[in-house]
C-alpha cells in the first residue's frame, strides 16, 4: 500500500515537474525528426523507451540517417552518456535502504536522466525512505508517458501539418537542446565546449572530414577543457 | 548492415549503437560503490567533449536541414537560432523564452522571404 501511494505521489510530482514541459517540446522534436529521416513509428517509440535520454536519442537518430560509420555513432553516444554515471552514483544514497535489494534499483537507474536527477535531490529528502523508489519509479512513469505522447504526436504532426509548420516542429530539436545545453553550462569548459562546438562542426563537415562530428566534439571539448585548466592554474 | 539484417537492421543498430553504450553508464552508476568528484579533471574533459558532440550535432541539424526545414532559407535558420539564444540570454536564461522567441523568428523570417 505503502509502495502504491508513493508511486502515485511520484506519477503526480512528474506532472506539475517544470521538467515536463521542457521533455514535452524536446520529444516533440524527436518525434518529427525521426519522421522527416525516415524512421518508423514503432522504431521511434521503442528508442524513447530504451534510451531514456534526449541527446542520445538525438544523436543515434540524426547520425544513423546520414553517413556516420557505426564505430562512430557507438563512441559518441558512450561519450554522451558519461554524464548518466555520476547521476546514478548521486542518486543512489537517497534511494537506497538496508533492506532495497540491487534489482529494485535497475528501473530507477534506467529513469535516471537530468530531470529525474535534478528534482530526485529536490524532492526525495521529504519522500518516507522506503517509499522513495516507487516514487522515483512513478515520477519516471509519469514522465515517459508524456515523452511517448509527444514523440508520437511529432511524428503525426510533422506528416500532416502544413509545410511551415512542420519544420517549425523540427526546429524545436536544435533550439530545445542548444539552450538546455546553455542552461546546464556551469563551468567555462562547458560554454566554451557548446561554443567551439557550434563552430567547429560545420567547418569539419563543410571540408567533409571522415567522423567530423566525433572529430570536432574531441577537439572542442578538449581545446575547452585545456582554457579552463589554464585559467583555474592562474586563479 | 542492412543487408545482413533486413528489416531488424534498424532495431540491431538502436540496441548496439543506442541503447547498449548508454545504458552501460547507468549499470556502472549502480556498481560503482563510491561517489564521483564531479570536479575531477577526467569529468570535466568528459562532459566537455560530449556537450562539444552534441553542439556538433545541434550545429549540423540547423546548417543541413533536414526534411521541410530545409525549404527555410539558411540564412533565416541561423538567424533565428541567434535570435533564439540572445531571448534565452535576456530573459533570466529561460529556455521556454529562448524556444519560443527562436520559433517566431523561423515562422516570421519564413513568411517573410515567402
Amino acid at each position: 500500500m505503502m509502495g502504491r501511494r508513493a508511486f502515485l505521489d511520484g506519477m503526480r510530482a512528474g506532472a506539475k515537474s517544470v521538467f515536463l514541459w521542457l521533455l514535452l517540446g524536446t520529444y516533440l522534436g524527436l518525434g518529427a525528426l525521426a519522421h522527416d529521416l525516415g524512421f518508423s513509428l514503432t522504431w521511434t517509440l521503442v528508442a524513447t523507451i530504451l534510451i531514456w535520454a534526449g541527446p542520445t536519442q538525438l544523436i543515434i537518430t540524426s547520425m544513423l540517417a546520414t553517413s556516420a560509420t557505426m564505430v562512430e555513432i557507438a563512441i559518441a553516444v558512450t561519450l554522451s552518456a558519461v554524464r548518466l554515471l555520476p547521476m546514478v552514483v548521486s542518486l543512489l544514497p537517497l534511494l537506497r535502504t538496508p533492506q532495497t535489494r540491487l534489482r529494485q534499483l535497475v528501473l530507477p537507474a534506467h529513469l535516471t536522466a537530468v530531470s529525474l536527477w535534478v528534482e530526485g535531490q529536490r524532492l526525495l529528502p521529504d519522500v518516507a525512505p522506503e517509499g522513495r523508489v516507487a516514487f522515483v519509479n512513478g515520477f519516471g512513469a509519469a514522465l515517459t508517458i508524456a515523452a511517448v505522447i509527444a514523440v508520437l504526436s511529432g511524428y503525426f504532426m510533422a506528416r500532416e501539418l502544413p509545410t511551415a509548420l512542420a519544420s517549425a516542429l523540427l526546429f524545436l530539436t536544435p533550439l530545445s537542446f542548444m539552450m538546455s545545453l546553455a542552461r546546464n553550462s556551469r563551468h567555462l569548459a562547458d560554454k566554451l565546449a557548446l561554443i567551439l562546438g557550434l563552430l567547429i562542426a560545420p567547418v569539419m563537415a563543410f571540408y567533409r572530414v571522415e567522423l567530423d562530428i566525433l572529430w570536432s566534439g574531441l577537439l572542442a571539448g578538449t581545446l575547452a577543457f585545456f582554457v579552463w585548466r589554464v585559467r583555474r592554474s592562474r586563479a | 548492415m542492412s543487408a545482413a539484417f533486413g528489416d531488424l537492421a534498424p532495431y540491431v543498430a538502436l540496441v548496439l549503437l543506442g541503447f547498449l553504450p548508454n545504458e552501460i553508464w547507468r549499470c556502472l552508476g549502480l556498481i560503482v560503490a563510491h561517489g564521483i568528484d564531479e570536479r575531477s579533471d577526467a569529468i570535466v574533459w568528459v562532459r566537455a567533449v560530449a556537450t562539444a558532440i552534441l553542439a556538433g550535432v545541434i550545429a549540423k541539424i540547423v546548417l543541413f536541414a533536414p526534411g521541410t526545414l530545409a525549404d527555410i532559407p539558411l540564412t533565416i535558420r541561423v538567424g533565428a537560432v541567434i535570435i533564439g539564444f540572445a531571448a534565452f540570454l535576456a530573459v533570466r536564461r529561460s529556455v521556454f523564452v529562448g524556444v519560443a522567441v527562436g520559433e517566431i523568428a523561423l515562422l516570421t523570417g519564413a513568411w517573410a522571404a515567402g
